[in-house]
Formats: structure tokens, sequence, C-alpha cells
């Protein structure tokens, strides 16, 4: 008895098209890569790894502050700690992410076609904000009480208060736990994704600066002086 | 034992720290900012500088050609 080859796979199955546009976009080389170009070697572009870095401790830490909940975070010496470890984490996520975007900043990191890679860092940033905000009305305590009075009267104003009550903790909560970080850590994934197919922005090439300094590279392949691939 | 441990971890960095008070706030005409919010500021740049001007480990040699 023998057993027949199966028929290629036919192109209007979506699994099909997902896969090779998925593959197109970015093959395992580019996803993947074991060298980056030598202008990586620089202090100012470990900023962007030490945000991921921070903002999976803000998860790891928020999952566990989630499971044990307000009465544990406050009166326990072990939920004392891991509310400090979140807080700290957060600060240090904001600390990276911001010095992170003063160095694309200046180095214009959209040039050479990475116009969605700065897009999706610069939007992850602007909804960073509201998720430490709902963090902050989500204490539990006189802090809490006194920033989402303070806040509710900028929400009222722009009219966001009829759908977003900072004085509801568990709106807020949701807000903090669930919505908030899902669309973080989607967008954070997206940019990554997108700086593996676009690749790292070199800097600015100097006018007088030698070739061989400027240009240099051990991998990642040759750019103009704009930052697209040649 | 955690307790204990923490309360005393919390009580010298308290003798160091006393937050035991309202923030104090620079305020110079339009301007008003807590200081522990400039300090963070301040730092930040601190380390910007610091990232530009330092050098990294191993740039030097792997600009070199050997990686």
């Amino acid at each position: 008895m023998s057993v027949a080859p199966s028929p290629p796979p036919a192109k209007t199955s979506w699994t099909v098209r997902t896969r090779e546009k998925a593959v197109e976009a970015l093959p395992p080389e580019k996803l993947l890569p074991d060298g980056q170009p030598t202008y990586v070697a620089s202090w100012i572009y470990v900023f962007g790894v030490a945000t991921i870095a921070s903002l999976v401790v803000i998860v790891a830490s928020g999952v566990i502050l989630a499971t044990k909940g307000p009465a544990w975070w406050h009166y326990t010496g072990i939920g004392h700690f891991f509310n400090s470890v979140h807080m700290w984490a957060v600060e240090l996520f904001f600390f990276t992410m911001v010095i992170h975007l003063w160095g694309k900043y200046w180095m214009a990191a959209w040039r050479g076609g990475r116009a969605r890679v700065w897009v999706t860092g610069a939007v992850t940033f602007l909804i960073a904000i509201p998720t430490a905000l709902t963090g902050y009305v989500s204490q539990q305590n006189f802090d809490s009480q006194w920033i989402s009075t303070q806040a509710k009267d900028a929400m009222n104003a722009t009219g966001a208060g009829a759908f977003f009550n900072v004085t509801n903790f568990g709106q807020m909560y949701s807000w903090h736990i669930l919505l908030f970080p899902i669309a973080v850590v989607a967008l954070v994934a997206a940019h990554v994704l997108l700086v593996r197919r676009h690749g790292v922005v070199p800097p600015f090439v100097l006018a007088d600066a030698p070739r061989s300094a400027a240009g240099a590279h051990s991998a990642g392949g040759a750019h103009t002086s704009d930052g697209a691939p040649r | 034992m955690n307790q204990i441990v923490l309360g005393v971890g919390s009580g010298v960095l308290g003798a160091v720290f006393n937050l035991n008070h309202p923030a104090h706030v620079v305020h110079w005409h339009f301007f008003e900012m807590s200081v522990s919010n400039i300090v963070v500021i301040l730092l930040m740049l601190a380390v910007f500088a610091l990232a530009i001007a330092l050098p990294f480990p191993g740039a030097a040699r792997r600009r070199g050609g050997a990686s």
C-alpha cells in the first residue's frame, strides 16, 4: 500500500498567504540576527533594551500584585516589597524610555523608511502615561485618593471623564491591569519587529569624517546617509 | 522574619531620607516643580550625556575589523 504525496498548499489558503507574507517580511536570519552593525556598539543604543527589561519586571511584579490584592500589598512585608519593585521598575521604565527617545530623536530615527518604527515608539510612550496614571489611582491609599481627585478635573475638562472615571477604582484597575498593558506590550512587540525588519538606524555620517570610521559595519549591510539600506 | 528585615531596612532608609513632610517645591515665576522631579530630569540628562561620551567596551576593536 502506498501513500500518495500530499498536494502543494493552495495559494487560496489564508494560513499559507499569512506565512509567506510573514517570512517575506521577516526571514529568520533577520528576525534573530547573529550580529549587529558596529555603530550599535555605543551606550546610547542600550536604552531600548533597558526599557524592555524594565517592562518585563513591571509585568512580572504586576502579575504577583494582581493575584494577591490590595490588602496584601498594603499590610504585609513581602507585599510592600513587591509593591516597591513594581513602582521602581516603572520609574526605571520611564527613565530609560525617555533617554531612548532623546537618543532616537537626535539621530532622526525615522530616516530610511523607519517612520512606523518611530510612530510605534512614540505611541507606546503616550499609552504608557495613562497606564502609569491608572496605576497611581489604583493604589487604594490616600495618595491614589489625592491623585484621582486632582486628575478628575482634567479628565472632565476634556470630556473623557464621561467614560474614564479616575475615582472609580474598579474601572481604573481594569484599565491598568488589562487594557493598557495589552496595548503597551502589543505596541512594544510591533516596535521590536519593525526594528528587526528595517535594522537599527545608523548615526549621521559626518561630511569630513573618514569613510572607514563613519560607515564601518560588521553585519547588517551598508546604508546611505539617510539610513536607508543600499 | 521578612517584616523584621524590611522594617529594619525602612528604618535605616528613613533615617537617611526623611519623607515625613510635604514635598519640597522649586517655584520661580511661572515655573513650579517638585525637587524630586527636577532631580530625576537632571539625572536623565546626565545619563544621556554619559551614554554619548563614554566609550562602549570593545567598540574600538569592532570598528578596527576584528569582530
